[in-house]
């Protein structure tokens, strides 16, 4: 059978169709499978080269992206800015190409400005895979998110999903709201007013300052870290008042009349926006995510790498 | 579409006696399967697969063990195509380290499919044997050393041609079709 993406590039959730995401939804299953064997490798991408470029850090993101990369026998070389000549003033368009001179086929690319993986498609002759751009999209964390939920619940159409905390700085966030709705979720956002967008009700998505209710409504909750590194201004007094209003813990979560979902994007604040008996209960499929992440970049890589523009 | 008419090589009666008797062929070789399993090859060969070991059950009386194999990710062509291959699943329950694994397909032709299915086979461990059991041969079409141990039919085509195997599950018929491309 062939089929394949609508798109050349993978700069956000935004630009894809509904069947793109099924696409990639249903090839991972295949590569989640070839992860389960005693042999996690397939011989698929070995004629290409893949730089990944960091101009933010990354541990998780980095990791699975390099490992989905190894797993389809592509060559990978790996590029963080901190050690590179962008200190040394050099232009996102010049660093890139002369990646790219070096005969690199696709390139994977967090960069803290949002745009960046939409402005580099249109400057440079490669596949750009987008890791993360500022607080714009992260397209495949959003893909692996729906693939746990899928997995965990059946499927993602008609679950009711609330993404809790710093929705303001969020990439995660964006990202996720467009993917749930485009596979038939409903979606709230919760968190304190000033980290919810003003206009964030215009997506269609509902807004809730008052935890409790918010996850009595929902089937899955997504927890999101504070991202105090983005944050220029004091948006709430302190942590702590934040954690009493919004952080999760066990005794709130048995208080609920039914069970939902935890999901956390990572890294985990323990304490703050969850506490650890949540982070390491049944309930949580946080580790779950990180497993299903490689095999949703290898869908990622597989499906665009396939693409020819002959 | 072409105008000349597609020209069926096998039909009903036939198709059954040749599935006979190539179950035949198989047990004379693998008696019991005590050590054998028959792996159907995606997307077609399964047909064929599912057939033969139904048909083996009821002739031995007992289970037979039986996988599917996708080889996708193992071709030796994926970006020569304008769009991804997308892959089927792979459905083996058994260990394959040590059995001797009949590899079913339903046609043979360049024999770059049987390559790359090895290859994925070996993936999930060390067979003692791997087998290659197919319903028609293209005979001098070959780009690869390959050969089948067992053969449902032999036919000499050009590569103008297509040969099309029909199930009755699927397709609603037993029948195999040489077509103009």
């Amino acid at each position: 059978m062939k089929s394949s993406l609508s798109v050349n590039h993978l700069l956000g959730i935004k630009g894809l169709q509904l069947r793109d995401v099924e696409l990639i939804l249903a090839t991972a299953d295949t590569f989640k499978d070839v992860l389960n064997r005693p042999i996690k490798k397939v011989p698929s991408l070995r004629d290409l080269t893949i730089a990944n470029l960091f101009f933010e850090n990354s541990t998780r993101t980095r990791l699975s992206f390099e490992l989905a990369e190894k797993r389809l026998s592509a060559d990978v070389v790996n590029f963080t800015s901190s050690s590179s000549s962008v200190t040394k003033g050099e232009t996102l368009i010049d660093t890139v190409n002369n990646i790219l001179a070096m005969k690199v086929d696709m390139v994977v690319m967090r960069h803290p400005s949002p745009g960046a993986a939409a402005f580099l498609s249109q400057h440079v002759r490669s596949r750009i895979v987008n890791a993360g751009d500022g607080t714009h999209e992260h397209p495949t964390q959003a893909l692996l998110d729906a693939f746990s939920i899928r997995e965990k619940l059946g499927s993602v159409k008609g679950k009711k999903v609330v993404i809790i905390g710093d929705i303001l700085h969020s990439r995660v966030a964006l990202s996720n709201i467009f993917c749930l709705q485009l596979l038939g979720a409903e979606v709230m956002v919760c968190g304190p007013t000033t980290l919810i967008p003003k206009y964030i009700s215009e997506l269609g998505v509902r807004v809730e300052h008052n935890l409790r209710k918010a996850l009595q409504w929902c089937d899955v909750a997504n927890v999101l870290r504070i991202q105090l590194e983005r944050q220029d201004i004091k948006y709430f007094p302190s942590l702590r008042e934040y954690t009493m209003l919004f952080g999760i813990n066990k005794a709130l979560l048995d208080s609920l009349d039914k069970q939902i979902v935890i999901m956390h994007p990572g890294p985990i604040n323990r304490g703050v926006e969850i506490t650890s008996d949540v982070a390491d209960s049944e309930h949580s499929i946080i580790l779950d995510q990180v497993e299903n992440g490689v095999a949703v970049r290898m869908a990622v890589l597989y499906l665009l790498a396939g693409k020819n523009e002959k | 579409m072409s105008a000349v008419k597609p020209k069926p090589i096998l039909r009903q009666k036939h198709f059954e006696i040749t599935l006979l008797r190539l179950c035949h062929q198989l047990i004379e070789n693998h008696t019991d399967f005590s050590s054998s399993a028959i792996v159907g090859l995606q997307p077609r060969g399964v047909f064929l697969a599912r057939r033969l070991h139904a048909m083996l059950e009821k002739i031995l009386k007992h289970k037979i063990p039986y996988g599917d194999l996708d080889f996708t990710f193992f071709r030796d062509d994926f970006r020569s195509h304008d769009s991804p291959l997308i892959p089927s699943a792979t459905d083996i329950e058994f260990e394959v380290e040590n059995k001797k694994i009949i590899l079913v397909d339903d046609v043979l032709y360049t024999g770059r499919t049987v390559r790359s299915a090895m290859d994925a086979l070996m993936q999930l461990g060390r067979p003692e044997k791997i087998e290659l059991l197919v319903f028609i041969n293209r005979r001098f079409s070959r780009h690869l050393p390959v050969e089948a141990n067992y053969v449902g039919k032999d036919v000499d085509t050009i590569d103008s041609q297509k040969v099309r195997v029909e199930w009755k599950e699927t397709d609603g018929e037993d029948i195999v079709w040489l077509l103009e491309k």
